[in-house]
């Protein structure tokens, strides 16, 4: 880069120097903001396992570190926690399950299947997506409320199963996979059906596991609509049942972190094991976008 | 390539150009239609609907329309029971976008451009970055109520620096102030993600050139990365806007419900609706600030979609 007369060890050099220092500036920054991401979830679990007479210290290292605040948030008998566990591994479970079933279906149909009308419901599906989503907050209460459904499991998943998310994100993969092994199917005599399930979907088990964790820990961690929709104590999710719980001990920090660690901890290990498919999903809506 | 797709054509009789009608395709996209039309499409319609009636939820035999009654009590009526109470929500949630918006998409560009590098440990930079937003809003929320208490982390430093300890969960400003840290670090992994992936496809030997051509990194950045990412910057930029006016958790749960000077159009929409029954005056709420919402992201992609125009 600079003129040929400078000898070339000085300008080595001369680069070495700043190459480490700008090294040394980028891991300072990069050190400096995953403390800003990380403490608050250390403080998090560090206030959980502190005994009560300790969680208002600011102490980073409990003296005396207890599970009894995860103890008695389940054991307490006016908290149904242990149900809301179960409500929202069972919601979020089921709901994921009935999602990847209803997405690689329209997803496969909007890629491969031509019909009539196709593009027109393509286009309605694409309109709804620059739409507010708090419009559609009360009327769907309504809509709920008058199938009987308010306080049920299916009137927190129905209104989530309209979303155009994972449809469109089968879609996207169904049209990136080559059309000849559907094609050779098809030669060989195979229905719509079969080449679906036989070819097309064992090709997609990658995008399904992808949508499957995006779609679990959404559900998992949703909290207007539940708590719309759930009053009822014992049919409540854990984010809800977090927020209600908040009210009730606002003075006692070290259980309303142990049962924020409660719901937070799943999805912590999701993420945990399958971070990169969770990055590269979402990286991916940027790239479409 | 015609004779292929003729051949083609000619050895699968259903998809010739004469194919039989076939219900099959619409067996497929039914199951998603049906949710999609009883709870996307349908509730569009409905919402405006509801809105010109004084909608009690409880008392159903008893629902006169009342035309714009509802509009006109948000938007002339000075007097009605909703008009202060709305227009102040829409200004708190005003004032969140302007306080929000900027750091969730400077910041999470800076930290994109600083994971954009060869170098050891950016893989788990990048995903301790993104994990809070693996959280729910009650959980991120809750915690920062924590940090921000009186007895808090916060406060026990300042008190410890011999600062001043703001009451951050029950006055103006601090309560927003702790709102939007709690969102940034709650939401920010996000557009980080989606920056870096975009920097990721900017080819290399653009920034070769401009280096040959003498242009320092401060000169590439404005002259290569920031117009090669005009487009990821308009979609990130919307969606921060719309995740922003979505604001309901984070209040909800950190000053409450009930503390109107950090109360956003979303709670005053549920509370309007949900507590007090009034849903068409809830509806017409939500209709009003859809299509304000519409508008502001219609705008975003004129200004800043311009150039691309040409």
């Amino acid at each position: 880069m600079a003129s040929a007369s400078v000898p070339a060890e000085r300008v080595s050099g001369g680069q070495a120097g700043t190459r480490l220092i700008s090294r040394i500036v980028l891991y300072a920054l990069l050190v400096l903001f995953a403390l800003f991401f990380l403490l608050p979830l250390v403080w998090m679990f560090v206030t959980a396992v502190k005994p009560f007479e300790e969680w208002v210290q600011p102490n980073w290292i409990p003296n005396n570190p207890t599970f009894e605040n995860f103890r008695s948030i389940f054991a307490d008998p006016t908290l149904p926690a242990p149900r809301w566990f179960l409500n929202s591994l069972g919601v979020a479970s089921v709901f994921t399950l009935l999602v990847l079933f209803i997405d690689a279906l329209a997803g496969y149909a909007y890629a491969r299947l031509e019909f009539a009308g196709r593009n027109l419901l393509f286009g309605l599906l694409l309109a709804t997506l620059v739409m507010p989503g708090l419009m559609f907050l009360i009327p769907n209460y309504l809509t709920v409320n008058r199938l009987g459904w308010l306080n049920s499991y299916q009137g927190v998943m129905a209104p989530g199963l309209a979303g155009v998310f994972g449809v469109f994100f089968m879609r996207q993969f169904f049209q990136g996979l080559p059309k000849e092994l559907e094609e050779a199917a098809r030669i060989d005599g195979a229905s719509t059906w079969t080449t679906f399930y036989r070819v097309a979907l064992p090709l997609a088990k990658g995008a399904l596991a992808t949508l499957a964790v995006i779609t679990f820990m959404a559900s998992w961690n949703d909290f207007l609509w539940p708590l719309l929709v759930l009053n009822d104590r014992t049919m409540q999710t854990l984010p809800v049942g977090l927020a209600t719980i908040q009210g009730q001990y606002t003075f006692d920090y070290g259980k309303l972190m142990a049962g924020a660690a409660v719901t937070a901890l799943p999805v912590l290990v999701l993420y945990m094991f399958l971070q990169r498919y969770i990055v590269q999903s979402v990286a991916m809506t940027g790239l479409k976008g | 390539m015609a004779t292929v797709n003729q051949a083609r054509a000619a050895a699968i009789p259903r998809q010739g150009t004469h194919r039989r009608f076939s219900w099959m395709p619409y067996l497929f996209v039914l199951p998603h239609l049906i949710f999609f039309l009883a709870f996307l499409a349908w509730p569009f319609f409905y919402g405006i609907y509801i809105s010109l009636f004084n909608f009690d939820f409880l008392r159903p035999e008893f629902r006169p329309f009342v035309g714009l009654e509802n509009y006109a009590n948000l938007l002339i009526n000075r007097n009605s029971i909703q008009f202060g109470d709305f227009w102040r929500s829409m200004g708190n949630t005003g004032w969140f976008l302007l306080y929000s918006v900027p750091p969730l998409v400077i910041i999470a560009l800076l930290l994109a451009v600083l994971l954009n590098g060869n170098y050891r440990g950016r893989n788990i930079f990048r995903g301790i970055y993104f994990a809070p937003y693996a959280l729910s809003v009650t959980v991120a929320a809750v915690l920062w109520r924590w940090i921000f208490d009186q007895g808090g982390l916060v406060n026990s430093y300042l008190g410890n620096l011999g600062l001043l300890q703001p009451a951050w969960l029950s006055a103006i400003p601090w309560s927003w102030i702790a709102i939007t840290i709690c969102t940034v670090w709650w939401t920010i992994g996000f557009n980080t993600v989606i920056f870096l992936a975009a920097l990721q496809e900017i080819p290399d030997s653009l920034y070769e050139a401009a280096s040959i051509d003498g242009a320092n990194r401060t000169q590439q950045f404005f002259s290569i990365t920031i117009p090669m990412l005009r487009p990821v910057l308009i979609f990130v930029i919307t969606i921060t806007l719309i995740a922003s006016a979505n604001l309901f958790g984070q209040p909800w749960i950190m000053t409450g419900q009930f503390y109107l000077p950090t109360e956003p159009v979303m709670m005053r929409i549920y509370n309007e609706g949900i507590l007090q029954n009034r849903m068409g005056s809830a509806a017409a709420m939500s209709v009003l600030f859809a299509a304000l919402l519409l508008i502001l992201t219609t705008i975003n992609f004129r200004v800043f979609g311009q150039t691309e125009e040409q």
